[in-house]
């Protein structure tokens, strides 16, 4: 086991070119899926936080219950859509870097706009007498509500990053795990321990961890200075 | 320079706000006219600060009609238009979580009015409000008296017709008091009508000309301040 650890400290401090393809990989996939869920996810999120539409509270409870979609279910609803019979299988995307990121948008997008929504909802009412004052419509509210919730929205997408790049099972039935290809952090531990390459597996669960822990100091970080600056 | 007044008078006709059934203003009929600054008088409870919001087009009454002086009706769309040419201030000053002048530019930005001319104009009124010098600073982070002022420098920009304020003062200590009440003056000065709802009579006597004094819900007096109060 000494030995495991060893040989893993050497991978990292070494800069081995294999691992720092996979962290380079897995920070692109998550990175774009976080990118391109959010660009959807925000304005979603606080269009229903400010509009009123039948069928709005089961839209708000669909979409906190699919903060916890099971990725397997995500991989496998987007494999079947991906695939070559599926409705998008001309697409040519399965098992390529394109399809993991569809997968983890998918998970990340009810987690960034459920999250939005409840920070919007509780900034409207703080806001909405004076915007409304102003003459502010719903509509040009959601930029002024989500950059006055910027500091909070800046969790909400590291906690959309997070859940990305933690994910193993549906970048797995999408990717394929193919090295050099779709082999991402995640999924190569998996591999490699069952392998008994402990020692990349070591080497990229300590990046992982790393990772998660800077994570969430910036999010504290970032809290923290919002609160300085401008509460 | 004055500002030109379209939206006044602001005409009460036989106006009742009953959310849920349950009366809590009105029936009121009465009208508040160009000039005279008038200030709302009360119990706690007496739906002074209801009155303000309707007075505004934040509610809309439950029944009757208010009318303003180019015709538009509360509850018609063009009455956002009307709103658009009066300006609130609240009791607690909402700031968004942005500089001192971002609040101030904030409101011009949503006119559409020039980024230049803008600029100036928000650099005038930071400067006749006292807080040219806190620009830079987090709007959150000013004194209770400094927010009110911001808030009021914030309403300057539009140049609004009406100024409606709800116990602006209540919260400040006796200096702020004095700078927001200059401030309030200005916009008296400039041809704003200016409608305060306030707790202090003598406040009442120092601000205003007419004086509504309002108990549960119904205008039981209304008149020249020395005449109410």
């Amino acid at each position: 086991m000494g030995d495991a650890f060893a040989g893993a400290a050497w991978l990292v401090l070494a800069g081995d070119a294999v691992l720092l393809g996979i962290v380079q990989l897995s920070l692109q996939v998550s990175l774009s899926a976080v990118f391109f869920a959010s660009l959807l996810a925000l304005p979603v999120g606080a269009a229903i936080a400010l509009y009123h539409f039948p069928g709005r509270g089961a839209v708000i409870v669909l979409l906190n219950a699919l903060m916890g979609l099971p990725p397997v279910v995500a991989g496998l609803l987007v494999y079947l859509m991906l695939s070559r019979a599926g409705p998008l299988g001309s697409l040519g995307l399965l098992f390529t870097p394109a399809a993991m990121v569809v997968v983890q948008a998918l998970l990340i997008f009810p987690i960034v706009a459920a999250l939005t929504r409840q920070m919007v909802s509780d900034l409207w009412d703080e806001y909405h007498e004076q915007l409304t004052s102003l003459g502010t419509s719903r509509l040009r509210a959601i930029p002024t509500l989500l950059w006055d919730g910027r500091f909070s929205l800046v969790t909400t997408l590291l906690a959309g990053f997070g859940r990305a790049t933690a994910e193993v099972g549906a970048v797995l039935i999408v990717g394929g795990n193919i090295a050099g290809v779709t082999r991402v952090m995640t999924t190569s531990i998996a591999l490699e321990t069952s392998k008994g390459n402990l020692e990349l597996a070591l080497a990229l669960g300590a990046i992982l961890m790393t990772l998660t822990l800077l994570i969430n100091a910036m999010a504290f970080g970032v809290g923290e200075l919002a609160k300085r600056r401008y509460e | 320079m004055g500002v030109p007044q379209k939206t006044l008078p602001i005409v009460f006709e036989g106006v009742t706000f009953a959310p849920s059934g349950v009366s809590l203003l009105g029936p009121l009929d009465f009208q508040l006219n160009a000039g005279q600054r008038t200030v709302i008088v009360g119990p706690n409870g007496a739906g002074k600060s209801l009155l303000l919001r309707l007075c505004h087009g934040l509610l809309k009454p439950t029944a009757g009609q208010i009318r303003c002086g180019d015709g538009a009706e509360a509850k018609s769309p063009e009455y956002t238009a009307v709103r658009q040419r009066q300006a609130m201030v609240f009791q607690r000053p909402i700031l968004l979580r942005r500089s001192v002048w971002a609040n101030a530019l904030y409101s011009l930005k949503l006119r559409g009015i020039p980024k230049d001319q803008a600029r100036v104009e928000t650099t005038a009124a930071l400067s006749l409000f006292g807080l040219e010098a806190l620009a830079k600073r987090s709007a959150r982070h000013l004194s209770g008296g400094e927010q009110q002022r911001l808030a009021l420098a914030r309403a300057w920009v539009l140049k609004p017709e009406v100024l409606f304020l709800d116990e602006p003062t209540s919260a400040l200590d006796p200096d702020a008091t004095v700078a927001v009440e200059a401030a309030i003056d200005q916009f008296h000065a400039n041809g704003s009508k200016v409608v305060m709802v306030t707790h202090s009579v003598s406040q009442a006597r120092r601000m205003a000309d007419e004086c509504l004094l309002l108990e549960r819900g119904q205008i039981v007096k209304k008149g020249p301040v020395a005449e109410v109060l």
